[in-house]
């Protein structure tokens, strides 16, 4: 059972938080996330939803309140964009690191400076070791989805850790799609009620969040940190096992195109997957047997399961949209590269830096792209490690 | 529900700050933090900045505090206490969890309220979340080691303000923090200080029952930063108070009030004279920031009497 509704991403994230209905939610405008707060506040407006909405005066301050109100036992969500999630940034150790689980869409945009609005994911790969899981989303659709499934993830007693849910800025947030949205009470069935793990508001049992913890316990807590990461993998997986029976729509870690043959790849995120793709199929009529491998979870990163599924592809390129300057190359190109080492796997490997500041990337460049790994599987030869697509 | 203040009911009371906490010999902040608790007999939850309270009172696996407590950084008590007391009204209006009145109060120093935490601050206000938020003014950062703030009066040496031979402590005047955050125009905000605990806790108990926010700038002296030994605490309140510079007023649904008024106002110097971070402003040299400073705490004083209309 389904509605379909003429949405683009930003306004899927809201129709997703309208239904989740959260206890409350703090937030600040910044484009491109804006249409999600604008479009919330008529819900609110609408009385459509229990929420207790905190316009604050920042992100910095946004995300203070989640934190406070997801302490208090409260479900919680916010959303930003790049200099938001910058300002935010100490915030997000913090709600991590008191394990309240809070969901924040992310629509993606470059960073300052020079200031610009457009897409690149250079805010939420600076926000990578935050100790937030994050999801990332081609279409409004997915976006819609792993939002829906995010409170499932976050709240799960194994796991109590914060969702990003990433989408690309103005190509997913603003561009009409065609969303096959969930009914109201499927989706609350689905998120089901908080059970909120030591709420501030237990007042018989009163607890002290955020204590000083020196170098007697800091450690222990952090490790009990990345046991939660850890468990959030398989939970992930559980949650979208269990939204695959509700929706007939199927999500892993992340979804393969034509891998299975496949002897060249690239690896990549977001809304340029679909570019691949098309991509994909043009060079395979020449006879070329290139595949895509798109990925959903940057946090935890599957380091087994991606190594395992290019398995048998010789020659592999990683698509950056942001880059780690004086790296060895764009965060998802050092995962992947560090994911292969460890798991044995004797690929050639390129990293492929596109589309910074909303450049945008055309099929034409994907395909420069692999035909360029085609070369490589030829000659052996990767010459330069990082190519910039599309830059003059 | 306000206690009634008298002290034998009073010591009566259960403790919610526990004792064996790490703040210094004579230090107010306890002083002050037991005097707020002890105002109320309503289940109390408190958002505290990062500073000496926070820091002295929960040293893992330790916490000195009795009732529900959260520390998330120096500079957004205010958002915090505001995250939580949204999450408290909506859960309620829901039906999720029992109206019991809670109260919240937001604790933090003058660093996390004056200056990094001034904007958390102000937009809680605007925004009318039914919170108190109480300001221990020590004048200075005093958690990272006395560094001045915009809470350090002019002429005080800090160790960002040291005395030099050429700068004789701190050059600009502090922020009149109390009347910028009466221009909120919230129902209650006043200024105390903890050598008259009724005057304090009257104003606890005012601004817990306003409808909408309030804030409490509180005067506490610092042994360590102010170079005092620590049975004077008190005694520099008081002095602080009889000085003029740190009146006692109230601004009650915008209606000014000195509570409390010194039968004599004595000269600055018996204030200043007291505190090591004062002693070079006794040289010759630097003489003339004492009378600047008596202009100032005079300007300010008669400017307080006009608004309270009694000039």
């Amino acid at each position: 059972m389904s509605r379909h509704l003429a949405l683009d991403g930003a306004q899927a994230i809201a129709e997703a938080m309208r239904q989740i209905n959260p206890d409350v939610v703090a937030a600040y405008p910044i484009t491109p996330q804006t249409e999600i707060v604008q479009k919330f506040s008529t819900f609110v407006a609408d009385g459509l939803v229990d929420t207790e909405f905190i316009t604050v005066e920042s992100e910095h301050s946004a995300m203070s309140a989640c934190v406070g109100a997801a302490a208090a036992g409260a479900r919680v969500m916010t959303a930003t964009s790049s200099a938001g999630l910058a300002l935010m940034w100490e915030i997000l150790y913090v709600a991590a690191s008191n394990r309240l689980p809070i969901v924040m869409p992310v629509v993606n945009r470059a960073l300052s400076a020079p200031i610009n609005i457009h897409c690149d994911h250079s805010d939420s790969m600076g926000a990578r070791d935050a100790g937030w899981i994050q999801l990332f989303s081609e279409t409004a659709q997915e976006a819609y989805d792993n939002a829906i499934q995010a409170p499932r993830i976050a709240e799960h007693p194994d796991v109590l850790l914060p969702v990003m849910v990433c989408q690309d800025g103005f190509i997913t947030s603003h561009g009409l799609e065609r969303i096959d949205a969930l009914e109201d009470d499927q989706v609350r069935q689905f998120v089901g009620t908080l059970q909120p793990h030591m709420p501030l508001l237990d007042l018989e049992h009163p607890v002290t969040y955020g204590p000083l913890d020196f170098y007697d316990y800091y450690f222990e807590h952090k490790r009990q940190q990345v046991e939660a990461m850890r468990h959030a993998g398989p939970v992930i997986l559980e949650v979208a096992e269990e939204f695959a029976r509700l929706s007939g729509r199927r999500y892993g870690y992340f979804e393969p195109y034509r891998l299975d043959d496949a002897e060249v790849a690239v690896v990549v995120l977001n809304s340029t997957a679909g570019t691949a793709r098309v991509v994909v199929d043009r060079l395979r009529k020449e006879g070329i047997k290139a595949g895509v491998l798109k990925l959903r979870v940057f946090r935890p990163f599957p380091v087994q399961e991606l190594a395992e599924a290019l398995r048998h592809v010789r020659v592999v390129g990683v698509m950056d949209r942001s880059d780690s300057f004086g790296a060895m190359g764009g965060p998802v190109f050092i995962e992947t590269c560090a994911a292969f080492y460890t798991q044995r796997h004797p690929a050639l490997v390129k990293n492929f830096v596109y589309g910074l500041g909303g450049r945008d990337t055309t099929p034409d460049q994907i395909e420069a792209a692999f035909r360029d790994l085609v070369q490589i599987g030829e000659t052996g030869q990767i010459g330069e490690l990082v190519t910039y697509l599309g830059v003059r | 529900m306000a206690t009634a203040l008298k002290l034998k009911e009073l010591a009566q009371q259960p403790e919610r700050l526990a004792p064996g906490h790490r703040m210094c010999a004579g230090c107010a902040e306890p002083i002050i933090v037991r005097q707020t608790l002890h105002a109320t007999t309503d289940p109390v939850v408190v958002a505290n900045a990062t500073g000496c309270l926070e820091v002295a009172t929960t040293i893992y696996p330790f916490t000195a505090w009795r009732v529900p407590w959260i520390h998330s950084a120096f500079e957004n008590a205010a958002a915090t206490a505001a995250g939580v007391e949204a999450a408290y009204r909506s859960l309620v209006r829901q039906g999720k969890i029992k109206d019991q009145q809670v109260k919240f109060i937001a604790f933090a120093g003058d660093g996390g309220t004056y200056d990094i935490g001034l904007q958390a601050l102000s937009g809680a206000l605007e925004r009318g979340h039914k919170m108190l938020y109480i300001c221990l003014d020590n004048e200075a950062y005093m958690n990272t080691g006395i560094q001045r703030s915009g809470a350090t009066p002019l002429g005080a040496w800090t160790t960002t303000s040291p005395v030099g031979n050429v700068i004789p402590g701190k050059t600009q005047y502090r922020k009149p923090l109390t009347e910028i955050i009466a221009a909120h125009d919230i129902p209650y905000v006043a200024q105390a200080a903890p050598h008259n605990w009724r005057d304090y806790m009257t104003k606890v108990q005012k601004a817990l029952d306003a409808d909408g926010p309030s804030f409490i700038n509180v005067l506490s002296p610092c042994p360590r930063g102010w170079r005092h030994d620590t049975d004077e605490t008190v005694e520099m309140s008081r002095l602080a108070w009889e000085t003029c510079f740190w009146p006692l007023f109230e601004v009650e649904n915008g209606e000014w009030r000195i509570t409390a008024r010194p039968k004599e106002k004595k000269p600055l110097a018996e204030w200043l004279k007291r505190q090591g971070r004062f002693s070079h402003l006794f040289t010759p040299a630097n003489r003339h920031l004492i009378d600047e400073l008596q202009a100032e705490v005079d300007r300010r004083w008669d400017k307080l009497l006009k608004l309270c209309g009694e000039a």
